[in-house]
């Protein structure tokens, strides 16, 4: 296999090269794939904080639990959010308890219900990447131009290239280079990655979802190891340089930029999305009068927060298997569909 | 979570399209993508077209899959011949 001839050659002068991509998309396509047990071993493919259920904090899904326990009011969520375990349970079991929460595939799914129904109160969970906020701003969007007063967001936004950033500066991970993210980079285009070309020298690659598409991105990657290091787009049917004005614009009109705290990581600077003064009566934080609860511990053993870095593989956890499974998961990457967890129990154990 | 699929636009009203994907309709907001046009095909995400699909670069993309799979292929061959 081409990589392998060329992992063989690289390594001549070095122990293990080391890939990491941030997307829940890669994490499943990578494992169910067979990709990391067709390579040469001293490749490293890495799973670093890419799926936004598993770096939302156990405060962030308190908070979210706390509100759906009010009396008329409706937590509106995609489905990936429902099963993750805050310091008092999940959304699921609080909906088992009573609560009204719902699941959507579109926030437009959301809106429609809070129009049907105006005597309740609707608040859309905005989790996800920068693939997904400029859908809620399109939402917010077109509330706002209905008039529609019961419905509101629950920012809980994260954004890739300050994670990259981190991990980048952090000397212990040793990244050599980075599978980028598809649909993300659909919206943000190549620019905002530059700097890891220009001040960290990491080879880059904006890779798409197919095992052929990410065998390709791997060895882009590799090229640049041997010839310094570039900004490739792979994907090039969906990414275009400048991304997505349009869907930029939704997004920087709606929302400001913002602190955010990562499970795994802690704060990261401008790491989030809030609503912009102008829209912040579509902030369910302010209308609701909500308080941030201090993030607790992980569940005793969880090592979530290293798996997260790609600092160990979900096999090294000593919860992963026996006590943590898809059934009863202890941890967000195990409840996740996409979290890193989840794909090695299914396909790599 | 930011999974993504290509959806064929069978007719648009306004500012919302139905696309067609393995045979179901669904209704995709162009309010991203006001270029889009019938025929085309467009990434979508949560009910929202992010992208108009490429198509020369799809098509680059198949010819490439396609020269993998034979060069995979080929070495089977090769490989299949050296040991039987």
């Amino acid at each position: 296999m081409l990589v392998n001839e060329r992992v063989k050659g690289l390594c001549q002068e070095r122990g293990e090269i080391r890939l990491m991509e941030v997307c829940g998309t890669h994490t499943m396509a990578i494992s169910a794939s067979g990709i990391r047990r067709a390579v040469d071993p001293r490749l490293k493919l890495l799973s670093g904080p890419g799926c936004p259920v598993c770096v939302t904090t156990d405060a962030e899904i308190d908070t979210a639990r706390r509100l759906a326990e009010r009396p008329g009011l409706v937590v509106v969520t995609f489905g990936d959010m429902i099963r993750v375990p805050g310091s008092h349970g999940s959304l699921a079991e609080a909906k088992a308890e009573g609560a009204d929460i719902r699941v959507v595939y579109s926030p437009q799914d959301g809106l429609k219900m809070a129009m049907a129904e105006p005597e309740k109160e609707f608040v859309f969970l905005g989790v996800g990447f920068e693939t997904t906020a400029p859908t809620v701003a399109a939402t917010v969007l077109a509330a706002a131009e209905r008039g529609v007063r019961n419905f509101s967001v629950l920012t809980m936004f994260k954004l890739i290239p300050p994670a990259l950033e981190f991990i980048a500066s952090a000397k212990k991970m040793k990244i050599d280079g980075f599978i980028l993210p598809g649909h993300v980079s659909t919206v943000i285009g190549a620019k905002p990655y530059e700097f890891l070309v220009q001040r960290f020298g990491l080879p880059c690659c904006i890779t798409g979802f197919e095992p052929a598409d990410i065998l390709e991105g791997i060895l882009l990657l590799l090229e640049q190891m041997e010839r310094g290091p570039g900004l490739a787009i792979q994907y090039r049917r969906s990414v275009r340089p400048e991304g997505n004005r349009v869907a930029q614009q939704l997004m920087s009109g709606i929302f400001e930029v913002a602190d955010a705290e990562w499970r795994g990581i802690g704060r990261i600077r401008n790491s989030g999305l809030r609503l912009k003064p102008d829209w912040q009566n579509f902030d369910a934080r302010l209308r609701f009068g909500l308080r941030s609860a201090r993030s607790s511990r992980p569940a005793s053993g969880c090592r979530c927060g290293e798996v997260l870095l790609g600092l160990i593989t979900p096999s090294e956890c000593p919860l992963f298997c026996r006590v943590c499974t898809p059934e009863a998961p202890m941890g967000p990457c195990m409840v996740s569909s996409e979290g890193a967890c989840a794909a090695y129990y299914r396909y790599e154990r | 979570m930011c999974l993504a699929i290509p959806v064929r636009i069978v007719r648009i009203e306004g500012e919302t399209a139905i696309g067609e994907v393995n045979g179901v309709e669904r209704e995709v907001s162009l309010i991203m993508t006001p270029e889009a046009k019938v025929g085309d095909y467009v990434i979508v995400h949560a009910g929202f077209a992010i992208q108009i699909l490429d198509r020369q670069a799809a098509e680059e993309t198949r010819q490439l899959f396609d020269r993998m799979a034979q060069a995979v292929e080929e070495r089977r061959r090769q490989a299949g011949k050296r040991t039987g």
